[in-house]
């Protein structure tokens, strides 16, 4: 277009231009303070993570009214690391170095967060991870919103074991480091509680497996002894759908054999036909159907926001929205954004969290929640039928693995680290 | 009517009842339905304990509205209407309930879903209820109905279970009815101090088919803590080992079948996704990234046609089965006149048109229906199984999958043997030249060749949304497996794509048991290769000019 201008023209035209671009910017850092979004919204991670992104659109907005932080406007960085886990840790580089993010809030998989975890520790940002997830680990710059495995495969097992009397195990997941690590705790904490090996069954399946026939027979065959059986499921997102329809086909009902998932919230239960899963069970620390007057508030903000008196929210949003008013206390009380001052302040900040409690940062950087078990309706929602009667402080390393059962994360001084073996009073050295 | 006016209702008449003495009819008397408001009552505003004793009470009163309520209670479709409290049945009719009094049976009005709470269940309620409907419904015209109950009362030690089945025992006529009732009472009996009862009971239960006796018949051969047999005389010990022994190899042989049939279903799935792709690859030879998007397409227009007719699930599921077809096809037909006419012989070039084709599908139907998967609902007739004995049941849907697959196959072939198109494609696919020195539209061919195979690969995605996921990666999770159905079985071969579909089903059927699932997919694709290795050309080469080629 430039091309048909006169040269004095076309020099007058683009320094208005490169001045607008240029005190643009300068207004922006100025006067804003950027948080990161860092959840696909492209690739097989979309179906859970594009709600997270609007969850935190919702939040910031919701911040700005109520007059932004530190008398700044918040600003949401937005970026698509398109269910590539290589790309997340590019896309953190590229927040924390280029757009200079105060903090990040993102993530789905494990291997998504081990991804970023290198990168945000080099260059010392913020990240925080609202998915359930493994434990193991305890990073500085990561703050643990979703469950540890105490928090919610634990209690889960210790419903099954006391409220139900079930005897034998079907422990099945799908092939990766989550279900695997959580497997490994649950499969050590049964026998720590006198489950023969013979009563433990264990099965993993790859991504997306579709059909079940012969791993549902076998269930059906293990859990025919006479002796109540259960399942407890650490199978991920899409598999889903089809084991549980063909556990209904197959004649299992929950009755006969529970299943409890961890994997599966009112999100992936609105894509799914409920008919065959009435009954089956799942552990959370929120569900949507939690009758409290914070969370008719925040479901209803959800519905305006998106404009659809249907959507859903589930457990990781309330973990964001856990996360997010945790960070925004601990700047107001840092008086600053910076990640070192950030990270120091949010330890022992309190939030009232959805289901009716308190919620607070630990030293250990995952936070205390409720841990509620529900049966699925036909509605697609979770009614509680169990939980805890307070709060369960998460656990970064498992007291029932061996290796780990003697390290314990504090952030705190004097220990100061996310590894410290209390028995050779070490740090290991390692930051994760 | 409400139940409180009832109540009162019931108040007004019982003192007329008590001044004047009048005699009522019991059928009508209010005073018999006393109970069962109380056990409403419970039902609707108690705790889970409460409501656990109010299904009691409610099957001990005898009243003909117990069995609709427990039913309806069972089958979600109890709810208190938010105004007035009053408790009601509702049926479903897509747009809210038709619903009618709980308590008289009589019609009401429709409502919204939103003026009524359901009454909720918790799996040990579920299975109270079972129980005492079973009790209810032991007596039912209907043997399949009778025996369900009889099957839910099974476990049951209650006396007064025991009494009720004593009872039918004596006049039930339906021989799966009576035997079902009968091991239920055999197995009792291997309960028992006297010896000849037990011989007796295990002669008679070791031909029949029941998980329950084999569980029994274990638990006699097993020991205690204290290194004691369950079972102290041997020689009932050992008539135990000798039945299980016979039941066992009944069960090797019924669990063969079964996994055969989950072989063959396996299989089916990989032929529909593949037989498309054999007109398309095998046939054209053009790699086709995008036919598993195809197929992603067939199953969202199964998903719009249920939106359209959501009162007709099994109506809709038939009609998807053209539209599909059509909707695949033309997407099909634009791909290759719009992309692939232009790549033709350039494989590598077409293989990644195809792919970024299936990448603009995939975010595509992000955008339009969300990147969530959306719920297909599967018609009564496909869902559950087909319950042969208790050893061996084949699920209806994928019972339904393989019979449609054979049928999509069979008229496939037919299409390409006996129709003009057919021949015309084979003639192209034979030798390009001559067919088009003898006349033949080689363009048009080609672009309804390509339609063809899309348009099955549409029909496969409606088969697909009755098992798996409908979401944007549907495709993706199906491409691999086709293209190495196709490899295996011989390229341009349709009879090779179906043999070799069901040969890769079985065996990876017969491999998971022993391997487990991702260890046995493994197995498969090293078996593939090192055959490939072996077989260039699969395991029905294509014979003749067209293989020199």
């Amino acid at each position: 277009m430039t091309m048909k201008f006169s040269n004095p023209l076309r020099k007058l035209a683009l320094t208005t231009v490169l001045s607008t671009v240029l005190f643009g910017s300068a207004f922006a850092e100025e006067d804003t303070i950027k948080v990161g979004v860092l959840h696909s919204l492209s690739g097989t991670m979309a179906i859970s993570e594009t709600t997270l992104k609007d969850t935190m659109l919702m939040l910031i907005d919701e911040q700005n009214k109520k007059g932004g932080l530190l008398g700044k406007k918040l600003e949401a960085v937005v970026v698509d690391p398109a269910s590539n886990w290589p790309l997340f840790a590019e896309k953190a580089r590229e927040l924390i170095t280029k757009d200079k993010v105060s903090a990040i809030f993102g993530c789905w998989t494990s291997v998504s967060r081990k991804s970023v975890l290198p990168v945000i520790e080099e260059l010392n940002g913020l990240l925080f991870y609202p998915v359930q997830y493994e434990g193991e680990e305890s990073s500085k710059n990561v703050f643990y919103t979703g469950a540890a495995p105490n928090q919610q495969a634990i209690p889960a097992v210790d419903y099954l074991m006391n409220d139900l009397k079930v005897q034998r195990w079907v422990l099945a997941g799908t092939d990766y480091v989550y279900p695997r690590t959580t497997n490994k705790i649950l499969e050590a904490y049964l026998k720590s509680k006198g489950v023969a090996s013979k009563d433990i069954m264990i099965n993993y399946t790859p991504f997306g497996h579709s059909d079940w026939q012969s791993i549902v027979a076998d269930i059906k065959k293990f859990g025919s002894t006479g002796k109540k059986t259960a399942v407890v499921s650490t199978i991920n997102g899409d598999a889903n759908i089809p084991f549980y329809k063909e556990l209904g086909n197959q004649g299992i009902s929950a009755e006969k054999i529970p299943v409890i998932a961890f994997s599966v919230g009112e999100e992936e239960l609105s894509g799914m036909d409920t008919k065959p899963l009435v009954g089956h069970l799942a552990a959370w620390n929120y569900f949507m159907s939690v009758d409290s007057t914070k969370n008719a508030a925040f479901i209803n903000q959800w519905h305006e926001y998106t404009k659809n008196p249907k959507r859903t929210t589930n457990d990781p949003m309330e973990a964001h929205y856990i996360g997010f008013n945790m960070w925004v206390k601990a700047v107001e009380k840092a008086g600053t954004t910076d990640a070192t001052a950030v990270q120091k302040a949010i330890i022992g900040v309190e939030y009232p969290n959805l289901t009716g409690g308190m919620s607070k940062m630990l030293p250990n950087h995952h936070i205390s929640k409720p841990v509620l078990i529900g049966e699925i309706q036909d509605d697609g929602q979770l009614m509680t039928v169990w939980q805890t009667n307070k709060l369960v402080d998460g656990d970064a390393w498992s007291d029932f693995l061996p290796e780990s059962k003697p390290i314990i994360a504090d952030w705190t001084a004097p220990i100061n680290c996310g590894n410290f073996n209390t028995k050779t009073k070490k740090c290991s050295g390692q930051t994760y | 009517m409400k139940v409180n006016s009832l109540k009162t209702d019931y108040l007004l008449t019982a003192f007329f009842l008590l001044v004047f003495s009048f005699c009522v009819h019991a059928a009508e008397n209010p005073t018999a339905q006393q109970p069962l408001f109380d056990a409403l009552h419970d039902l609707q505003q108690g705790a889970i304990n409460d409501r656990e004793h109010a299904i009691a009470q409610l099957s001990e009163i005898q009243s003909e509205r117990s069995l609709p309520i427990l039913r309806a209670l069972l089958d979600g479709k109890l709810f208190t209407l938010k105004s007035g409290n009053q408790l009601v049945i509702g049926e479903d009719n897509h747009h809210g309930y038709d619903i009618s009094d709980a308590v008289s049976g009589i019609k009401l009005d429709s409502i919204e879903r939103s003026d009524v709470t359901k009454i909720n269940l918790t799996n040990n309620l579920r299975v109270s209820l079972r129980k005492t409907i079973g009790q209810l419904e032991l007596n039912a015209q209907d043997p399949v109905i009778r025996l369900a109950a009889v099957k839910a009362m099974g476990s049951d030690d209650d006396e007064n279970a025991l009494a009720l089945l004593h009872k039918r025992a004596d006049i039930e006529k339906e021989s799966n009815v009576k035997q079902a009732i009968d091991t239920i009472f055999l197995l009792k009996e291997m309960n028992s101090s006297d010896k000849a009862l037990r011989i007796a009971a295990i002669d008679k239960l070791k031909e029949v088919n029941s998980i329950d006796v084999v569980n029994r018949l274990n638990v006699m051969i097993e020991k205690d803590d204290n290194g004691n047999y369950l079972e102290s005389d041997a020689e009932v010990r050992n008539l135990a080992k000798v039945a299980l022994v016979k039941i066992n190899s009944r069960l090797q042989f019924y669990s063969t079948i079964e996994t055969v049939f989950f072989g063959l279903s396996l299989g089916a799935v990989l032929v529909l996704a593949a037989i498309g792709l054999a007109i398309t690859f095998g046939v054209m030879g053009v790699i086709n990234m995008a036919h598993g998007e195809l197929m992603m397409l067939g199953a969202y227009t199964t998903y719009v046609m249920q939106q359209l007719l959501p009162n007709h699930l099994g109506v809709s599921l038939f009609l998807s089965i053209p539209a599909a077809f059509v909707i695949s096809g033309l997407a099909g037909i634009i791909i290759e006149r719009g992309i692939i006419r232009f790549l033709y012989g350039r494989p590598l070039e077409t293989l990644l048109a195809t792919f970024g084709v299936s990448l603009v599908l995939q975010q595509s139907v992000r955008s339009i229906f969300s990147p969530l998967n959306r719920s297909v609902a599967t018609p009564e007739w496909m869902s559950g199984s087909w319950q042969i004995n208790d050893f061996l049941s084949l699920t209806w849907n994928r019972f339904y999958i393989l019979v449609f697959c054979l049928m999509v196959f069979v008229l496939l072939l037919q299409i390409l043997r006996h129709t003009r198109l057919g021949l015309e494609v084979r003639a192209v696919a034979q030798n390009r030249n001559m067919a088009k020195a003898m006349g033949i539209p080689t363009d048009s061919v080609d672009a309804m060749t390509f339609g063809l195979g899309s348009g099955i690969a549409g029909v496969a995605g409606v088969a697909l949304s009755q098992i798996t996921n409908v979401g944007p990666n549907l495709g993706q999770a199906y491409i691999v497996d086709s293209f190495m159905v196709v490899v295996f079985g011989g390229v341009g071969n349709l009879l090779g794509t179906l043999v070799a579909g069901f040969s890769l089903g079985i065996a990876n059927k017969f491999l998971e048991p022993f391997a487990g699932a991702v260890l046995a997919k493994i197995l498969v694709l090293i078996f593939i290769i090192l055959f490939i290795q072996k077989r260039p050309r699969g395991l029905f080469p294509q014979k003749g000019r067209a293989a020199d080629s």
